[in-house]
């Protein structure tokens, strides 16, 4: 079954987080980029359903959207000062950074071009009815122990935020 | 138009993935660096999840993996850039030069 207007999709989703993360890297005011990122990653989310992953673009919305940005949202609040929208935003080696990464992204695209061949005609099949299942089961079985490293890293990252932010340790 | 393959996910995760390495080099002020960070992390997700629907769902639990790692990383940095902030009353990182002497 093909969903209709794919294309448009498409291209809409990835004009828009591509446009918005221009937003984020050359807006002035910090809460402005914060704005570009959240749309950024909810285009982010649309693409992560139109790959048939569902599961994924709502941990993206809940997450990042929700979660992560709040958080950015309040440090901003903390730490804004007037004094740094008058200040100059970028570095002095803006223009030698941005031809580097500019000549890296060249050098991937050569590579994708290059590599495109040896990719698997065939699609895997994903049944998106059960995929949170399917992700579920992956996570207990096959990924166990990624799994609790990880839980062991959110602890280690709580622990190590609240002494980053006590006033007096 | 063409169909839309891998290749065009692709090409989208490298411009969003430039876009993030371009403000983690060129800003000064270190939230939006950190933002920068999250955008480049986004690109990689983008790329795992774009893989995974030619290679099977593992893609998608690492994309998983991926975004623990960037609340991991998206709070710490931001408790380093308040207790900076406290000391130094400045949110540069081109001021950040503490261990420098």
């Amino acid at each position: 079954m093909t969903p209709v207007a794919t294309t448009f999709f498409f291209y809409f989703l990835a004009a828009l987080s591509v446009g918005s993360a221009l937003g984020v890297i050359l807006r002035k005011n910090a809460v402005h980029s914060a704005i570009f990122l959240i749309f950024t990653l909810l285009s982010q989310a649309g693409l992560y359903l139109m790959l048939y992953a569902p599961f994924v673009a709502g941990v993206q919305i809940i997450l990042y959207a929700g979660g992560i940005m709040v958080l950015f949202l309040f440090v901003i609040m903390l730490v804004n000062l007037e004094r740094s929208l008058k200040e100059e935003q970028f570095n002095r080696q803006w223009l030698v950074g941005t031809i580097v990464a500019l000549l890296f992204g060249g050098l991937m695209l050569a590579v994708y071009r290059n590599g495109a061949a040896s990719f698997p005609r065939a699609l895997a099949v994903l049944p998106e009815t059960s995929n949170t299942q399917d992700i579920g089961i992956a996570l207990y079985r096959n990924y166990m122990l990624p799994f609790e490293v990880a839980s062991l890293l959110l602890l280690v990252a709580i622990v190590g935020a609240v002494v980053m932010a006590k006033k007096r340790i | 138009m063409a169909e839309i393959g891998t290749m065009h996910y692709l090409v989208v995760a490298a411009m969003l993935f430039i876009l993030g390495v371009v403000g983690v080099v060129t800003r000064r002020n270190v939230v939006i660096i950190l933002m920068s960070i999250e955008l480049i992390l986004n690109a990689v997700n983008l790329n795992l999840v774009a893989f995974s629907r030619l290679y099977g769902l593992h893609g998608q639990v690492f994309s998983i993996f991926v975004i623990v790692d960037a609340a991991a990383e998206a709070a710490v940095g931001l408790g380093i850039v308040i207790a900076f902030f406290r000391n130094k009353e400045t949110v540069n990182v081109d001021e950040v030069d503490l261990l420098k002497w």
